[in-house]
């Protein structure tokens, strides 16, 4: 009978000062960059802390920070936009409790986020007492939403339609309203800005240009001719072409090419272009999916007496779909960040609101680094988190791994 | 009994698939056809209302608008013809730099990222992350707005003695150019660089073929040192002269001048599309089977040589494909130049239409150039794709 030596134990967690000579000074240049780094992150730390705590001035923000958040939004209607944070906390609180890792970190961070600037003292007077109670509602709704998420019959397809319900609600209904009501009158897209342009743009992009670009690779693949050379042209043109250029052809080109009583709103136009774009790219992933599950599955579909449409929509694009997940995450952020290109065809996204108040006040004129450091910020957060969700659910359904 | 049924088992028409294919056929290129039909009448009786042609007649009209820099000879009474192609030049000027630069910098920063020193690779991955979490358009202004509209006055440039000044009009950079019999260097530099290369190529084969070493690396490198270095001496030991940027008056003269909008957009695009070319890199070396490296060690390559032979060229195979797409996108994306006023394609493509009034066909113009770039670079992509195949067996 074998024995088993004493000898194999497995090998002891090393010590903080063995995981540094491992890590940082296995060897002379090893040392001598690990010095350079020390030295070079030190000083950029230093530099950056003392600009940021001295000479930056940060009134560009602080002055205003309604307007980085909903632009021109009628402030007597401004309950509306309250309402929908509330709506989205809550629902992403339930996220959190239903998909748990995905959204947790997002979600603590929101919430303390809408915590702290609940109580954060601004000496502006546009921040009024109404505001900062919705803010501290609102985190509140991301974790009374956790603890409902956390009740067993509540599923996650009950979360994700109300998501869709919310998405519809909210840029559809509760933001634009009707120009006969009097409870929620018409506000028009002119006066929409900062961040709620930049996330209806974001969220309504991802969410319409997903479908068509799966029809799309669908139609790639087609046996029809038509459909396929179709979907090629329509792909490879798209993809040849810068997105400026396409969100320029539909707020400038579209309206000559559309009966002159047409007139489509022009934050509209903008998502179509984005739209677009973004359904070509995601074809092209798609089609990665849908190239890499093999012959076999279609044909033991077929022997099983499937119809073509339930062979592509029951066998087929389910596992192509879940396949794609990682490239699909990695093209909505793109899209997330490609938003700011509205700017340039004149809407007042989170980057155009932040021109508009560089050139409010003369006292502004030269404080770029700070209005564009602190844009780049939000980005990097809501991207931050985006790609780590991915990665998480990447982890999760071990896609690479079999 | 048999026969009489078989009539009945035929299948009926609305279930043949074949005719099911030729009617959706039919109605989709009917919907497809209606759409273009209905755009295009729509399009002409706007045409019609306004006065403006589907036509290129007017590129040859003059401008009559200024470009800030050109590479090639332009002033505004030249054509609007002229003035798109130098709007196509500046574009592929920025993007032929930014990919020079942004290559150099991803592949620093790929290595380090794979560094087994964790400090350089956590540098390399935040750098990675801040640049691919933040618009390229943000970053854009942070650098033109944010730093290079902030940069001192002529007088006060920021300064390497004799070799760059920096200042509000742009970067002066001491700069080459060549003098009388210049030329003759010149061609001697570029005969030199095309004997290395097929020297190397030439030499490489015999040695695969017979296995007896040629010693092309060290071949190659001499005809490269020694051919210019004759030419150097045929023209005069003088080929180049230094051209130093000098101060006079209120400006710098001599040297070459890289305005702000180019440094920015240059900078920008290099940094944002590097942090993805990083990745590519890294993630080409990493899928270079370990097997492959331990392998190659038993057979005794030294490390040179199984980096050089066995790492590097399987790499390259995956690292490729990403890689020009990359190139791609940052060629397109110098589209976003129009924030920042560097006149390329697309800004001067706007110009046109406001001042020719032809929104159509400059579009179509403008949308075609980047089309051929693309399809150009696919097609390069492709071939390679076909040369680098894996042969399964």
């Amino acid at each position: 009978m074998a024995t088993i030596p004493l000898d194999t134990a497995p090998p002891k967690a090393p010590t903080a000062l063995e995981w540094i000579r491992k890590n940082l000074f296995n060897n002379w240049y090893n040392s001598l960059l690990t010095i350079a780094g020390v030295t070079l992150v030190y000083f950029a730390l230093v530099s950056i802390i003392t600009w940021a705590f001295t000479s930056a001035n940060w009134r560009p923000i602080t002055v205003a920070p309604l307007l980085y958040l909903v632009g021109q939004y009628p402030r007597e209607e401004l309950w509306r936009a309250g309402l929908s944070l509330l709506i989205i906390s809550l629902l992403l609180g339930m996220s959190w409790g239903v998909w748990r890792n995905y959204v947790r970190l997002f979600a603590i961070f929101l919430g303390v986020l809408f915590a702290v600037l609940a109580v954060f003292p601004l000496d502006t007077p546009t921040i009024t007492v109404p505001i900062r109670l919705v803010m501290a509602a609102s985190a509140g709704m991301v974790f009374l939403g956790y603890r409902l998420g956390r009740i067993k019959t509540i599923l996650g397809r009950y979360v994700a339609t109300l998501w869709l319900v919310a998405m519809i609600l909210i840029p559809l209904v509760i933001l634009p309203g009707f120009s006969n009501s009097s409870v929620l009158p018409k506000v028009p897209t002119t006066v929409w800005g900062g961040l709620l342009i930049t996330m209806i743009l974001s969220v309504g992009g991802i969410v319409l240009s997903f479908p068509f670009g799966v029809l799309l690779a669908l139609g790639r693949r087609s046996s029809l001719p038509v459909v396929k050379w179709f979907s090629i042209i329509f792909i490879e043109i798209v993809r040849g072409v810068p997105l400026v250029t396409i969100l320029f052809m539909f707020s400038i080109i579209l309206a000559l090419f559309l009966p002159t009583e047409a007139r489509i709103d022009r934050v509209v136009r903008a998502l179509m272009g984005i739209v677009f774009f973004s359904a070509a790219y995601t074809a092209e992933n798609v089609r990665g999916g849908l190239q890499a599950i093999p012959p076999g599955q279609e044909e033991a579909a077929k022997a099983l007496g499937l119809k073509n449409f339930q062979i592509t929509s029951l066998i087929v694009l389910p596992q192509a779909l879940r396949l794609v997940i990682p490239t699909t995450v990695g093209q909505f952020i793109s899209l997330f960040k490609d938003t700011t290109l509205v700017y340039i065809v004149g809407i007042n996204d989170l980057l155009g609101i932040g021109n508009a108040i560089l050139n409010l006040n003369p006292e502004f004129v030269r404080l770029q680094m700070e209005v564009y450091l602190f844009i780049a910020v939000i980005f990097w957060i809501f991207s931050y988190f985006m790609s780590y969700a991915s990665l998480q659910l990447e982890k999760a359904l071990g896609v690479g791994k079999r | 009994m048999l026969r009489a049924e078989q009539p009945s088992r035929k299948i009926p028409i609305w279930r043949d698939e074949r005719a099911l294919k030729v009617v959706a056929q039919v109605i989709s290129s009917l919907a497809i056809l209606g759409l273009l039909y209905w755009l295009i009448d729509n399009f002409l009786v706007i045409t019609q209302q306004r006065g403006m042609p589907l036509t290129y007649g007017f590129l040859k009209e003059a401008a009559g608008f200024p470009i800030k820099e050109s590479f090639i000879p332009y002033d505004s009474t030249m054509s609007f013809g002229r003035a798109v192609l130098v709007g196509l030049i500046n574009t592929l000027v920025v993007s032929a730099g930014g990919i020079l630069f942004a290559t150099l910098l991803g592949f620093i920063i790929g290595l380090m990222r794979l560094s087994s020193n964790w400090l350089i690779s956590r540098i390399a991955l935040a750098y990675i992350e801040f640049h691919r979490n933040i618009p390229l358009l943000v970053l854009l202004f942070l650098w033109y707005f944010g730093i290079f509209t902030k940069l001192p006055g002529v007088q006060q440039s920021i300064t390497i003695p004799e070799i760059l000044y920096i200042n509000q009009r742009g970067f002066y950079l001491i700069w080459p150019r060549l003098v009388e019999g210049g030329m003759i260097f010149l061609a001697f530099s570029l005969t030199g660089v095309i004997l290395a290369v097929i020297a190397w190529v030439v030499l490489r084969h015999i040695r695969e073929v017979r296995g007896k070493e040629t010693y092309f690396g060290r071949v190659s490198l001499a005809i490269l040192v020694l051919v210019p270095l004759m030419g150097w001496f045929i023209s005069g030991s003088h080929p180049v002269q230094l051209d130093v940027p000098i101060l006079q008056g209120y400006n710098f003269q001599g040297g070459l001048r890289l305005t702000t909008e180019f440094t920015a957009l240059l900078i920008g695009l290099a940094m944002y599309t590097s942090a993805f070319i990083a990745e590519v890199i890294r993630s080409g070396i990493q899928a270079v089977n370990k097997g492959q490296i331990e392998a190659a060690k038993a057979v005794g390559l030294n490390s040179t040589q199984v980096l050089m032979l066995i790492i590097i060229p399987q790499a390259m195979r995956v690292i490729i494909p990403p890689l020009i797409s990359q190139y791609l996108n940052l060629t397109k994306n110098s589209s976003l130049a129009l924030a920042i006023g560097y006149q390329e394609l697309f800004a001067i493509g706007k110009v046109t239409i406001n001042q020719a009034g032809r929104a159509i066909p400059v579009f179509i113009l403008i949308m075609a150039t980047y089309l051929i770039i693309s399809l150009i670079t696919s097609l390069i992509l492709n071939i390679y794709n076909k040369r680098v195949q894996f042969i399964e067996r």
